[in-house]
């Protein structure tokens, strides 16, 4: 069974579907910016960011791949939401951007790809000479990252100490991580108080009847 | 298996892992359609008992074994309707985006001991994210069909998701603590032995934690008494009122089969996996690693359990669908607020302060020693508990340890 053909062998195929994946998010990310219906940007948008996600994967970081689907494509089902209640009305289905507008768009988005792009080409680290990316594709990515986050260095405890504290190892994450939670905590409870209904004092509830059960 | 083909039967290795990648594919997408077509035939059956019916009965011999097929067959031959003024795209795309989720999410789910689409380290949290994003179809649907039915029902179910994500996964979050790992594979693995292993008895906050999330799961998968998306009463069929034909049966095939996978998820989390309730491989002195025949079997016994631990999690489903009235979208919010997630913080809280102050679980707090599966912790496959600093996790976690030591 001789099914070696040489040009399918031939083929990088990590690089392959690297620049497939690669390919849509860019494709998709430039129809977010051409469409013109609300809903369908959105579309276009978790598209973008579930090959951005693929791309992860490709790449090894299972953990980040899913916190990209669980966040931001995750995130963008509220914006998708909010697209279609606050444009469901005639007059917003279809949104042209003044050509002021775009020009400017234009000129932000594109500066911030040039420094982008200056910084990718200027690392040292990523021009090459690193390490086989489908070598590093087997190692457990989320256990290290996960044990930092409270605090324990796995990854960066030197070898031969058994006390780690003693050693001087950093002291990981959990500074900046409850930072972040008693922030993400405090933006939870604004939004509740915000979004509560308000009740004059003094006067009794009113019965209403409900339409469709909205309380 | 793809390393077998290339080095065995000397294959190029593209073409073993594509092999491999559509053997998988073809699996899962077979069981997604084969197990739409069984359930739905046990929806009608079970429905029909519990209303004092009889169901089917003449399609196929007595007890309509064939009610599906021939659905499936009207479906393929019925006219595919879209509505004016509907977002043709979207309409179109809507049912494939929901079925696209739900097979993205069976990629990482164990069947049995080394069968799983992709093993992949952060498992239930991949699938957990996937599965979320079914809701983005029913989203789609609604807007597209330019029906203010539909476009209700999609709403209901986008405050449904969104709500019922936060429980969900503090509920997933207490196996996944209790075994230390996120890997599906580790999860069930750790609770091999006798069914007081699983985590479903490791102490009470767990048992009742289970129990949110059944709530939470019914609920997720959109099933009554959370169907308000459908509400066949209120409206009309909510998000799909406007799809027929092989359309709208791509949603039904995305719906069971979400409810086959979070039926699947409970029993890997809390029920033991692939682990029967009786050891009775291990018990006759057989495991996945001895010999290739009988390991195999013992997969094969593994695969019947967990499969049977699904199907027994969707009837009860069915049950519930049957037995309670739909809820309103208030009743809803109010029951996943003020009593899922409550609740879930609380035990989530209750069982992290078991695992500190009785780290064996009852058993080992009790005295008695289980017979379990004399696997020690060194075993299980953790990356960081052989890597550097690796006595200081083990020390961190005393569980693993304990509870490896109990039994014999």
């Amino acid at each position: 069974m001789n099914l070696s053909l040489p040009l399918l062998a031939a083929i990088n195929w990590h690089g392959f579907f690297f620049l497939l994946f690669a390919a849509l998010a860019c494709s998709l990310a430039v129809a977010v910016v051409l469409a013109e219906n609300v809903v369908r940007m959105a579309f276009y948008l978790v598209l973008s960011l579930g090959a951005t996600a693929g791309l992860f994967f490709l790449a090894g970081a299972e953990f980040i791949g899913a916190m990209q689907l669980m966040i931001y494509v995750g995130g963008t089902l509220v914006l998708l939401v909010f697209g279609v209640m606050l444009t469901a009305q005639a007059p917003f289905v279809s949104i042209r951007t003044p050509v002021g507008d775009r020009v400017l768009a234009g000129l932000v988005g594109f500066s911030l790809l040039a420094v982008l792009l200056l910084a990718a080409v200027t690392s040292p680290v990523w021009r090459g000479g690193g390490a086989d990316p489908t070598a590093r594709a087997t190692e457990p990515m989320a256990t290290p990252l996960g044990m930092a986050l409270v605090g324990v260095r796995v990854d960066a405890a030197p070898t031969g100490s058994e006390d780690s504290q003693a050693a001087g190892v950093r002291s990981g994450y959990l500074l900046p991580f409850e930072i972040v939670s008693v922030h993400l905590l405090v933006v939870l409870v604004g939004a509740a108080y915000l979004a509560r209904a308000k009740r004059r004092r003094g006067l009794p509830a009113r019965p209403t009847v409900r339409m469709g059960g909205a309380p | 298996m793809a390393e077998y083909l290339i080095q065995s039967l000397g294959l190029p290795e593209w073409f073993a892992w594509s092999l491999m990648a559509g053997l998988a594919a073809f699996l899962i997408l077979n069981l997604m359609a084969g197990g739409a077509l069984a359930f739905i035939w046990a929806e009608r059956k079970v429905s029909a008992r519990i209303q004092d019916r009889l169901g089917p009965t003449r399609t196929g011999g007595k007890f309509g074994w064939l009610q599906s097929l021939a659905d499936g067959l009207k479906l393929l031959a019925k006219e595919d309707l879209m509505p004016e003024g509907a977002d043709g795209m979207l309409f179109r795309i809507a049912p494939y985006v929901s079925f696209c989720a739900s097979f993205a999410a069976f990629i990482a789910m164990p069947f049995a001991f080394d069968m799983v689409g992709l093993r992949l380290n952060v498992g239930v949290f991949y699938v957990v994210a996937v599965l979320g994003l079914e809701v983005f179809g029913v989203i789609l649907a609604g807007y597209a069909s330019a029906s203010k039915w539909s476009l209700f029902g999609a709403m209901r179910e986008a405050a449904q998701v969104v709500s019922y994500e936060v429980p969900l996964g503090m509920c997933i979050v207490v196996p996944v603590m209790l075994a230390g790992s996120m890997d599906l594979v580790t999860i069930a693995e750790k609770q091999a032995g006798w069914f007081t292993n699983w985590y479903l008895f490791h102490d009470p906050f767990t048992f009742v934690i289970f129990w949110v999330y059944v709530t939470c799961g019914v609920a997720s998968v959109n099933r009554a008494p959370f169907d308000l998306a459908e509400a066949e009463s209120e409206l009309v069929a909510g998000f799909h009122t406007e799809y027929s034909g092989l359309r709208w049966s791509f949603f039904f095939m995305a719906e069971y089969s979400s409810m086959f996978l979070v039926s699947g998820l409970a029993a890997v989390l809390f029920l033991g996996g692939w682990n029967g309730p009786v050891p009775v491989a291990e018990l006759v002195g057989l495991s996945e690693g001895s010999g290739e025949t009988t390991g195999y079997l013992v997969r094969l016994l593994g695969l019947a359990n967990l499969l049977g631990k699904a199907t027994l999690g969707v009837l009860f489903m069915m049950w519930i669908r049957w037995t309670l009235p739909r809820l309103r979208i208030d009743q809803v919010m109010t029951t996943c607020l003020k009593y899922c997630t409550p609740i879930a913080a609380a035990m989530f809280a209750g069982a992290m302060l078991w695992l500190w102050a009785l780290p064996g679980g009852v058993t080992a707090a009790m005295g008695v020693g289980v017979p379990g599966r004399s696997r020690s912790a060194g075993e299980v496959r953790e990356g960081w508990l052989e890597g550097p600093g690796g006595r200081r996790a083990a020390k961190a976690r005393p569980a693993d340890v304990v509870r490896a030591e109990v039994p014999r």
